[in-house]
């Protein structure tokens, strides 16, 4: 025998030797080279246009400086407006500002001392709304209702005691409206980082999918099978072309969202290409797993939409996250794009760091487990 | 374990779903020899080869490969077999060399290139190594597929319907060259469907609705079946076929050519019924030697009416 005896262990020469043939199967495969690079072109243009919806119970921080019934009231009629939600626990600066940067909150409304004072007296005082401005869809109808209170509010609670204002009299007081990390609400700012997601959920989770489930179906799974090649040597070995066609993927679209779409980058680069790398391992584990139930390269395609179809809806990306209904968002939240679009948005937009990134860090890093356990106890099913 | 065996199982079992498609297969294939697997489509050769070769875990039995454990040691004996599927299964998408040396670096070969360019020189197709598989010809990717699975040098060859769909002198140079491993001493497992490939193998086995109904030398098959042949010429073949069915001694009738088999397991009545008929007509009888066909179509016909009584 003239080949080498080790019948235990991991082979990388074994292993190179898969990844060879990928890269080559890979490059002799037209359509799916050209897949690659045209998806995310084309989508960015698709989606560089603003799908408009008016989203209702955003989060929302009041911070209330002055106490009075006239606030009360005011802080009940804006919650009437059903744009906002309030969340009771954040009471100060402090921690409001934290809850807009995590996501927790999307506006934090503060009422400065004096307010009702200065309102008798006809001084139009400001009313600070702050919105994380990321998703201006969100922000846009929320601000506009909070503006058009001001007549009605007023016109009851002081009717008598301000006979000055009258119903059609513009607004008693001014609102100061502070937008935070997308300051002039350009949907692009939004919509390309992420894009990002899609596409990567999109190619990935299919090519890898039909990858293996090619193998099955042309019979060559079987030679493999029948030589000396261990099954986490064929897998791995098959997915490291596609961590390749990701991290190509990512290249582009962040190169478009800086020359074409001028998105700031606010964030580190390498923070968010460590976030990418997460997100293409939990896709292709997801498209391999996927493949151990597929039949055939069509059945791995109808289960990629199946897949894909709640990750595009339910993510946040096509409608802001916390304007769906609550058992929209609880699905949206099984869904790994859902993290990983608001640590894009986050890390491009807002600047964070792992510290304000890990509340969606780790969900990301339980979904990959959860299904890299799964995936494999089921590929080794499928070897029988 | 026997070490003059290349293959000893016993008791092989294997269900798929409540199917049960390989039922107490036990086989022996000496070292050096050409082994026949033969049977109708469906009857469980596939699946009997997975199991020996460690690709598929039998559900009951045991045996081993090249003395290696079919259950506990598949590693050895995928490093020390060769196993060619039924169908062609390299990567059309690669070219002839890239496929070779692929199967080269999968057994960890040390010298690869001298090894990947002997065996295209061998095929004859240094010229086209640069060409996909996919732009091979049937019995090429047949030559290429045997090539693949002998370059890691293995002692035992599973070949699962290599000639199928390959033409006559395609299939007949590549028993020639099945004859010449054999004398080298590596043992071949062959499942087939074309009788004259049965006649040139060592041994044969006849696999049906997943059990082994007959087993040994082509003579020795023919002889347990005790079966008596007549070949009937002249006339009207058709007519004298569809006569003849159910008559005494009669068990099958099959065409061939300008002649007409019947056989019978009871010769004396089969020899009554059939001088009956030459003596009223222009028929010509001639007792012949029972050959492989008969005997399988036999069996075969035998046992699908057993299994109807059985369901009825």
């Amino acid at each position: 025998m003239k080949q080498k005896e080790n019948t235990q262990g991991f082979s990388v020469s074994r292993w190179w030797a898969i990844v060879r043939k990928e890269f080559i199967q890979l490059k002799r495969d037209r359509p799916t080279f050209g897949m690659i690079v045209g998806i995310p072109i084309m989508q960015m243009f698709l989606f560089g246009y603003a799908i408009n919806t008016d989203p209702k119970h955003l989060p929302t921080a009041v911070i209330s400086a002055d106490q009075s019934s006239f606030t009360r009231s005011f802080i009940t009629a804006v919650k009437n407006t059903e744009y906002f939600k309030f969340e009771d626990k954040v009471r100060d600066e402090h921690s409001a500002k934290e809850a807009l940067i995590t996501g927790t909150v999307q506006f934090v409304i503060t009422i400065p001392v004096d307010f009702t004072r200065k309102l008798l007296r006809g001084e139009h005082p400001e009313l600070l709304v702050e919105a994380d401005a990321t998703d201006p869809v969100a922000v846009g109808n929320a601000v506009g209702a909070v503006e058009g209170l001001a007549g009605s509010v007023v016109q009851r609670d002081f009717s008598g005691a301000v006979p000055a204002f009258p119903a059609s009299s513009p607004a008693p007081y001014t609102v100061v409206l502070h937008k935070l990390y997308n300051p002039e609400g350009i949907t692009s700012y939004n919509i390309i980082p992420g894009l990002m997601g899609i596409i990567l959920t999109m190619t990935l989770v299919m090519m890898t999918a039909v990858a293996v489930t090619r193998e099955r179906e042309r019979g060559t799974m079987e030679n493999l099978l029948a030589m000396p090649a261990k099954p986490f040597e064929v897998i791995s070995g098959k997915l490291v072309p596609y961590i390749f066609i990701g991290l190509i993927q990512s290249a582009i679209i962040i190169m478009a969202a800086e020359f074409l779409f001028h998105v700031p980058f606010l964030g580190s680069l390498t923070v968010l290409f460590v976030t990418i790398l997460l997100f293409i391992a939990g896709n292709l584990t997801v498209g391999i797993t996927l493949s151990s139930f597929a039949r055939n390269q069509m059945q791995a395609m109808q289960m990629t939409q199946f897949y894909f179809l709640p990750s595009m809806m339910l993510s946040g990306f096509l409608f802001p996250f916390k304007g769906m209904p609550v058992w929209a968002q609880t699905i949206g939240s099984f869904v790994p794009l859902t993290y990983f679009m608001r640590l894009v948005r986050g890390i491009m937009l807002k600047g964070s760091g792992w510290t304000e990134l890990w509340p969606n860090i780790w969900p990301l890093l339980l979904f990959n487990v959860v299904v890299l356990t799964i995936g494999i106890k089921f590929y080794r099913k499928t070897l029988d | 374990m026997n070490s003059d065996l290349a293959i000893d199982v016993r008791g092989l079992n294997k269900h798929f779903g409540d199917k049960h498609v390989v039922r107490d297969v036990s086989l022996q294939v000496a070292r050096g020899e050409i082994f026949g697997f033969l049977g109708p489509n469906g009857s469980g050769k596939t699946t009997s080869i997975r199991m020996m070769c460690g690709l598929l875990t039998p559900d009951s039995g045991a045996g081993t490969c090249l003395g290696y454990d079919i259950i506990t040691q598949s590693e050895q004996i995928k490093r020390h077999a060769g196993y060619m599927t039924q169908r062609f299964s390299m990567w059309e998408d690669l070219t002839i060399r890239e496929n070779l040396d692929f199967v080269a670096r999968m057994y960890e070969m040390p010298d690869r290139r001298q090894c990947v360019d002997q065996t295209l020189k061998q095929l004859g197709l240094e010229d086209r190594a640069s060409q996909l598989a996919s732009s091979l010809s049937g019995g090429w990717k047949q030559r290429m597929a045997l090539a693949a699975c002998m370059l890691h040098e293995p002692e035992l060859l599973l070949l699962d319907e290599p000639t199928a769909g390959v033409d006559p002198k395609a299939r007949r140079d590549f028993w020639e060259e099945l004859h010449q491993l054999a004398a080298k001493g590596i043992s071949v497992l062959v499942s087939t469907h074309y009788m004259d490939e049965a006649e040139r193998c060592h041994k044969l086995a006849y696999i049906f609705n997943g059990q082994l109904i007959a087993q040994g030398t082509a003579e020795e098959v023919i002889e347990s079946q005790h079966i008596s042949t007549f070949a009937i010429y002249g006339g009207d073949l058709a007519a004298l076929s569809r006569e003849l069915k159910g008559k005494p001694g009669v068990d099958q009738t099959i065409a061939f050519g300008d002649a007409l088999h019947v056989s019978g397991e009871d010769g004396e009545a089969l020899k009554t019924t059939l001088s009956g008929i030459e003596q009223n007509s222009s028929y010509k009888v001639q007792p012949i030697n029972t050959n492989l066909e008969d005997v399988f179509i036999h069996l075969v016909s035998t046992r699908t009416e057993q299994g109807e009584k059985e369901n009825a």
